[in-house]
């Protein structure tokens, strides 16, 4: 004798087979599928996207070089008008420059100078995102003047430095130090119900 | 506007003219106290207990009929909801259009979803307008075979549905010493719900076939900015999705038209819109936005790196900022509770500053990393209060006070992450205020 529940299984069993029968071959319902739709690929297509750098070591900089006074010319044409002469704050941005030292006063300074841990973020950022009104139009040369530029007027590097991809991983940034692990949860509240402290204010 | 007994008329619902007249007095400038003034609520009849005797009158909207179907086809909400709307961003007010953003009207919000032309939104260098034809998504890197994709190629994967919220992590950054903002879409705007449509990027990731090295992933948008964040691939191969779809639809352009990245939990700034590369990598590029940017200060000159988790966190939404009671009774005192690590467990109501707790009602669904819409009914006896809400999630953290948090991280400048108990005060008069400082 064959038990109820032996009797569905059977049943199910031929569901199944019917079923592969009328649609072809069973797809798993759930997780990736079977099939992709992916187009392969080369890396050398992907090059004119693929521009991000390794901050911390300079790994993707390109070929090229720039000094401060090169720097200067482009930043007095193309930078200037929102960070103001010298990079000191214009009307859109404030200063580039200073901020050294403040993170342990009551007003921190974020400058290249004094936020950035590895000075070719420098490079990675002017190329991806400026001149706001149009990015990914400055050449390798212009790139690496800036930032040597920038650089510079912080006293990071000599007015001289020629900065490339060999130099700018090199330079010595003063919050190279200055970033800790995320180690939250860091605030442990209680769910008091009753005769609680009131709601208190940051002083 | 008729939909309960407590209105508002605040800054947030004057009309864009004021706006642009903040905009062109230019700066970065904290304009909370002014606002402030000019916040006072707009008050409704309090309930009568005379019964109506004057006959009702028949509407002329009922005595003729309606418009036929609009050309624009695309149905708009009344003309008589012009208040939900968002709004730039008006107390810390940035002097370009560029790099900037606009908070959604929690204070109106129905439910959990956040309808998509309210839905909040930040950018970096502008919204951009992507012909989906012409989009392409690359993987590469650390991948067996680097994969390119058309929208099309995306869409015929099996597509998965998710509801999750999404916040700034700079949401709240201009209320922890001081109160600035008067209205909860100015203190908490920074915060939409919506459900995604789209494909797991470990699919994708999948296909590609990873390298045994690979431990980071890069994620870059399309638009003028170049926007790109590294993200730990176990994140990125537990739950992260590529969203084209939104509350039904397509995703709108100021949320990353056609294709983005959504990272249940996380801070918004790493769910890169107009998503169009993906590498594969080895260790984090630490970009400008994870170094100078989107780290938190610590003690002893430090910052807090990668702190990618939006903690347990819940704010009242009515009555709030700008709203004024009209007179003693009942009240339902209703909000959002949300938390990056998990569901909502509990949502507790104070009405005296935090002395004693009442647990809210939490409405269904209670949804992982997803907005749960809370409710009390207060009776408020006419006397000054303050109120605030307090959640609990699912691991078991208790959302702490701004004070609790100040104790162990740093409040200087513009500090991103502030989940802090946020508590309005209620006047004798009914005008309900800013209470974070």
């Amino acid at each position: 004798m064959r038990s109820p529940s032996a009797a569905r299984a059977l049943l199910v069993a031929a569901a199944v087979i019917v079923s592969v029968t009328v649609a072809g071959a069973q797809e798993p319902q759930s997780g990736r599928p079977s099939v992709g739709f992916g187009t392969p690929i080369t890396e050398q297509a992907v090059a004119p996207w693929n521009i991000d750098v390794r901050t911390s070591d300079g790994q993707g900089l390109p070929s090229g070089r720039g000094t401060a006074a090169e720097g200067k010319a482009v930043y007095d044409a193309k930078c200037v008008a929102c960070h103001g002469d010298k990079a000191a704050g214009g009307p859109m941005y404030g200063s580039m420059v200073g901020g050294i030292g403040s993170f342990t006063t009551k007003t921190r300074v974020l400058t290249p100078g004094s936020m950035y841990p590895y000075a070719p973020i420098l490079f990675d950022y002017t190329r991806r995102s400026m001149p706001m009104d149009k990015p990914l139009t400055l050449t390798n040369d212009e790139v690496y003047a800036l930032a040597a530029y920038i650089l510079a007027l912080n006293g990071l590097i000599p007015e001289t430095a020629v900065m490339d991809a060999q130099t700018l991983p090199k330079v010595n940034m003063p919050n190279r130090d200055g970033f800790i692990p995320d180690t939250r949860p860091d605030v442990k509240a209680t769910r008091c119900m009753r005769d609680c402290p009131p709601i208190g204010v940051v002083k | 506007m008729g939909d309960g007994p407590v209105t508002a008329k605040s800054r947030a619902d004057r009309p864009r003219s004021a706006e642009r007249r903040a905009f062109l007095r230019g700066g970065v400038t904290l304009a909370g106290t002014a606002l402030a003034a000019g916040a006072a609520g707009v008050k409704l009849a309090a309930a009568q207990s005379t019964p109506v005797s004057q006959p009702l009158a028949i509407p002329e909207w009922t005595k003729t009929p309606g418009r036929p179907i609009p050309p624009e086809m695309y149905g708009m909400p009344s003309k008589y909801e012009s208040r939900f709307m968002r709004r730039r961003t008006d107390v810390f007010v940035n002097k370009q259009n560029w790099s900037d953003w606009s908070m959604s009207p929690l204070q109106y919000q129905h439910g959990i979803v956040t309808p998509n032309g309210v839905f909040f939104e930040r950018h970096h260098a502008g919204t951009p307008s992507i012909e989906p034809d012409k989009h392409r998504l690359v993987v590469h890197g650390m991948v067996k075979q680097p994969l390119v994709f058309t929208m099309d190629n995306l869409m015929r994967y099996p597509a998965v549905s998710r509801f999750h919220f999404l916040e700034c992590s700079g949401n709240g950054l201009a209320d922890w010493t001081k109160a600035a903002s008067t209205t909860v879409q100015q203190t908490h705007g920074l915060l939409s719900c919506a459900q995604w449509t789209g494909i797991p990027v470990s699919w994708l990731l999948d296909e590609a076939g990873l390298q045994p090295a690979a431990k980071w992933v890069l994620f870059e948008g399309a638009d003028g900015s170049s926007h790109t964040r590294s993200i730990p691939i176990d994140k990125v191969m537990n739950d992260c999705l590529i969203a084209y779809g939104m509350n039904g639809e397509a995703l709108r352009e100021e949320n990353g038209y056609p294709l983005r990245l959504l990272i249940p939990g996380w801070e918004g700034n790493v769910s890169v819109k107009w998503l169009h590369r993906i590498k594969v990598v080895e260790q984090p590029a630490n970009f400008r936005s994870e170094t100078a940017r989107y780290t938190d200060p610590m003690p002893d000159g430090k910052w807090r790196q990668f702190s990618f988790e939006m903690e347990c966190k819940s704010v009242i939404t009515s009555p709030s900022g700008g709203m004024k009671l009209p007179g003693p009774g009942m009240y339902e005192i209703r909000g959002f509770a949300w938390s990056g690590n998990g569901s909502i467990a509990a949502v507790d109501i104070t009405a005296d500053g935090g002395r004693n707790w009442q647990p809210a009602v939490l409405e269904q669904p209670i949804i992982d990393r997803c907005l749960t819409q809370f409710r009390y009914r207060w009776r408020w006896d006419g006397k000054p209060a303050k109120i605030a809400s307090r959640a609990v999630d699912s691991t078991g953290y208790v959302q702490p006070t701004a004070e609790e948090i100040s104790k162990v991280r740093a409040i200087v400048g513009f500090v991103q992450h502030h989940n802090g108990i946020f508590p309005w005060s209620v006047a004798a008069n009914g005008e309900v205020k800013n209470a974070i400082a």
